[in-house]
């Protein structure tokens, strides 16, 4: 379809015009997901419609400003109260330009929403204030919060400079890990209130309830170790229990796995937190 | 008391604290409400400081996390129902009799009750910070479970939220029955003038959805009190619930703090540019359309709880449609300034200011409409800085608009223009500052209602509390021309402004208006 193709061609210069803008403190990241590069590129798309829209509408503010003032002996046409035409033409163009943008969204939705045929399950549930990671079926679970260093620097007159602390609120006791070109799915649940997991580079926030199980799913491309945070507010700690996913090769993880259930086994308490051993 | 001279004059103005106490005088309650606004707007914004301050720089700097949400609740909800609204309602009581030509609203005593509720529910939201477990932290939207977990500040935030509902529906009666019945004759509802068009259909939200909120809350306090498993789960009920209720009151909320915003712009655009409202049915079937849509959109704030994907589908339909009438609107304002003769005194300063700003607000409302993006925005600063834009340089700057427009005839003299466009300079620049690096913050991953953030943050986060601060204290510019117009200054003519000939009724008045005006009904031709 020529639209579609107009379309494509249309979302890919926009996307590429941001592309410049990666890992800056003022755009949302690309992403490593098939999923988060759509979302980014919905997003530049909404945003440069946005920009011609205010360009047109905002030079004409600005052209009534310059041209028709007073001071420089502006006379009123004081007959000009109503013209059904252009009413009608400024109703039609944003209705064509929503559908216009709808029409891709919703596509997006359609697959976020899709959480079959997930290769990996892993229950995640908030907690006042840290996550707990259970990974179904394989006997592994663990809590994650936030990291010794971090929490010491983050009390108040605790007298430490935070910019010197490595990977500020951003860094975990226990971090999840997850292998590469993997179709994971998240459940999530809350223990005591709402909380919400998010991690900006998976294009995932879902909430966490109490009573409800949600899901969601990523399937991230790119070894690396991704950052998020509750996007929920959930109490007094709430800016305080970030997540931190590693994401690893298939082997990695295997060996991953295998450490821990390994020290599952080994502990002699009922606990579910078992002490991440593994280097990764 | 003062039977005597009940034929009174013009001026005759009871005296001494009754008058206020008792007052049943649209302009005395009016100027109640506007004041009590101001100082909502004062101790709302002073916590607002409070909160930049504390993200002035990574670390905690201040406060206790548990005291930084109380400031992050009240904040909110002392800047909506405390300042915003009540100066609505204000500008609601001194201008829409004016503009009918009624002599006063048509329910005087319920007027004065309606107000005098308010303090009594400030004081009591406000104590609330004083009991055990601090005020309430768990956000304005209260979600449960968390809002349940509050200590002694629960029951007196909901009563108190009970007690501004109640006052918001007297209001809200008293200006559908004012308008439907004491217009001038002759004046037909086409020929109203749209700041009494958007109040009269304010005013019906406000009674639809009002009463849900007080029913939403209610629940809280049964499920917290009284054994009630409204939106707890181990009892069989449903947080996500009291989502949909609360935003089905909500989202009608916005467009209550907005709409009659979108009034008092349509007025002031018209009279600075020397030249009628462009399309005025279609500004009126405009905001009845925004109004009947702002009951079917509640659930984009919701993205994220995990609804079916049919139902995210609809809400993400319906509320890109918004921005048809939103867009007529902004479309009619622009043609009203085309082939115009502008000039540019305060009102209309910060009426154009309302125009841009609150149309980046709009654009960054549509970005939030599609939702795969807003899986990315939901709860970021980007949503933090799209609805400050939208009611901060939107509703607060149009309230400014309609204060600077209207003060002369209020107080009968004219103001220090210099001064006012000083604050209005200051505040338009300090508020971007204040408000558009947010958007990169929520962009780049910052959390909304987080007291410390991770070092990225950190260049944005100073930029807008510098920004926070001008913008605050530039407001005692706005207090500072308010009082020197109501002690004295040069005397303003009945018109007062050039382009006022002939719109509106309350330009027929003397300047300052009489205390008993229109006892005779005007005829509109």
């Amino acid at each position: 379809m020529l639209n579609r193709k107009v379309f494509s061609a249309l979302g890919g210069l926009l996307a590429a015009v941001p592309a410049l803008a990666y890992e800056s403190s003022y755009n949302m990241p690309m992403g490593v997901t098939a999923i988060a590069r759509e979302v980014h590129g919905l997003h530049m798309q909404i945003f440069w419609v946005c920009v011609a829209i205010a360009v047109a509408v905002f030079g004409v503010m600005i052209y009534s400003i310059v041209a028709f003032r007073k001071s420089n002996g502006a006379v009123p046409d004081r007959t000009l109260l109503h013209s059904t035409k252009v009413e009608v033409i400024w109703t039609i163009i944003p209705v064509a330009i929503l559908i216009f943008m709808a029409v891709p969204a919703a596509k997006t939705l359609v697959k976020m929403e899709d959480t079959r045929n997930a290769e990996l399950s892993v229950k995640v549930t908030g907690y006042q204030w840290k996550w707990q990671y259970e990974y179904l079926g394989k006997g592994v679970s663990f809590y994650s919060s936030l990291a010794t260093e971090s929490n010491y620097a983050r009390q108040l007159n605790s007298g430490v400079d935070v910019t010197k602390v490595k990977d500020y609120l951003l860094d975990v006791d226990n971090a999840m890990v997850v292998p590469v070109d993997t179709k994971v799915r998240v459940l999530l649940t809350g223990n005591d209130v709402i909380h919400s997991w998010w991690v900006p580079d998976f294009a995932v926030k879902k909430d966490a309830i109490p009573g409800f199980i949600n899901e969601a799913w990523f399937k991230v491309d790119t070894i690396g170790r991704y950052t998020g945070q509750c996007a929920e507010l959930c109490g007094r700690d709430h800016g305080f229990m970030p997540i931190v996913v590693n994401v690893v090769s298939k082997e990695d993880f295997a060996k991953w796995l295998a450490a821990q259930q390994q020290a599952t086994k080994a502990a002699t308490t009922t606990a579910p937190a078992a002490p991440a051993a593994a280097a990764l | 008391m003062a039977h005597a001279d009940t034929h009174d004059h013009h001026d005759h103005k009871p005296t001494g604290i009754g008058r206020w106490l008792f007052a049943t005088n649209h302009k005395d309650i009016g100027t109640m409400y506007m004041v009590f606004a101001l100082v909502m707007f004062f101790i709302g914004g002073a916590m607002a400081l409070g909160i930049r301050a504390e993200l002035f720089k990574p670390g905690m700097q201040f406060f206790d996390p548990g005291f930084y949400n109380s400031l992050v609740t009240s904040h909110a909800l002392v800047m909506i129902f405390g300042a915003v609204m009540p100066a609505f309602v204000g500008l609601a009581n001194w201008m829409i009799p004016l503009q009918i030509g009624a002599p006063d609203m048509a329910l005087p005593r319920m007027n004065n009750y309606s107000f005098w509720i308010l303090p009594f529910a400030f004081t009591l939201l406000l104590s609330s910070f004083f009991t055990a477990g601090g005020g309430p932290a768990g956000g304005w939207t209260l979600y449960p479970p968390l809002s349940l977990q509050a200590g002694d500040s629960f029951p007196l935030t909901i009563f108190a939220i009970h007690m501004m509902g109640a006052s918001s529906i007297m209001g809200a009666i008293n200006v559908i029955v004012t308008i439907l019945n004491m217009r001038a004759p002759g004046m037909s509802l086409l020929k109203l003038p749209l700041f009494c068009w958007t109040w009269l259909i304010t005013a019906y939200l406000l009674i639809a959805v009002m009463p849900v909120l007080a029913g939403a809350v209610t629940m809280l306090l049964t499920d917290h009190y009284f054994g009630t498993s409204f939106f707890n789960p181990a009892g069989g009920g449903d947080p996500v619930m009291f989502q949909h209720i609360f935003w089905f009151f909500g989202h009608p909320e916005v467009y209550i703090l907005i709409l009659p915003a979108f009034g008092i712009v349509s007025e002031i655009i018209p009279t600075f540019s020397r030249k009628p409202l462009f399309g005025y049915d279609a500004m009126v079937y405009a905001t009845a359309s925004i109004a009947f849509l702002s009951f079917i959109v509640w659930a984009h704030h919701m993205f994220t709880v995990g609804m079916p994907l049919s139902g995210q589908m609809f809400f993400m339909m319906s509320t890109m449609l918004i921005a048809v009438p939103t867009g007529v609107k902004v479309f009619n304002w622009t043609t009203t300034m085309w082939k115009g003769s502008l000039s540019f005194e305060p009102p209309m300063l910060f009426a154009l200011a309302f125009l841009f700003l609150f149309t980046i607000g709009g654009f960054s409302g549509l970005m939030l409409a599609i939702a795969p993006a807003d899986f990315q925005y939901q709860d970021t600063y980007f949503v933090v800085a799209h609805f400050h834009y939208v009611l901060v340089p939107g509703a607060v700057f149009a309230i400014m608009a309609g204060v600077y427009y209207w003060l002369p005839k209020w107080t009968g003299h004219m103001y220090s223009m210099s001064l006012a466009k000083w604050h209005f300079w200051v505040s338009t620049v300090s508020v971007n500052v204040l408000f558009f690096p947010q958007h990169f913050l929520g962009l780049a991953g910052m959390p909304r209602r987080i007291p410390d953030y991770s070092t990225q943050f950190t260049d944005w986060n100073m930029v807008s509390s510098v920004g926070g601060f001008v913008f605050g204290f530039s407001q005692l510019l706005f207090v500072a021309v308010i009082w020197q117009s109501a002690r004295g200054g040069a005397k303003a003519s009945d018109k007062v402004w050039e382009g006022t000939d002939p719109a509106g009724l309350e330009w027929t008045l003397p300047s300052p208006a009489p205390y008993h005006s229109f006892e005779t009904a005007p005829e509109i031709h």
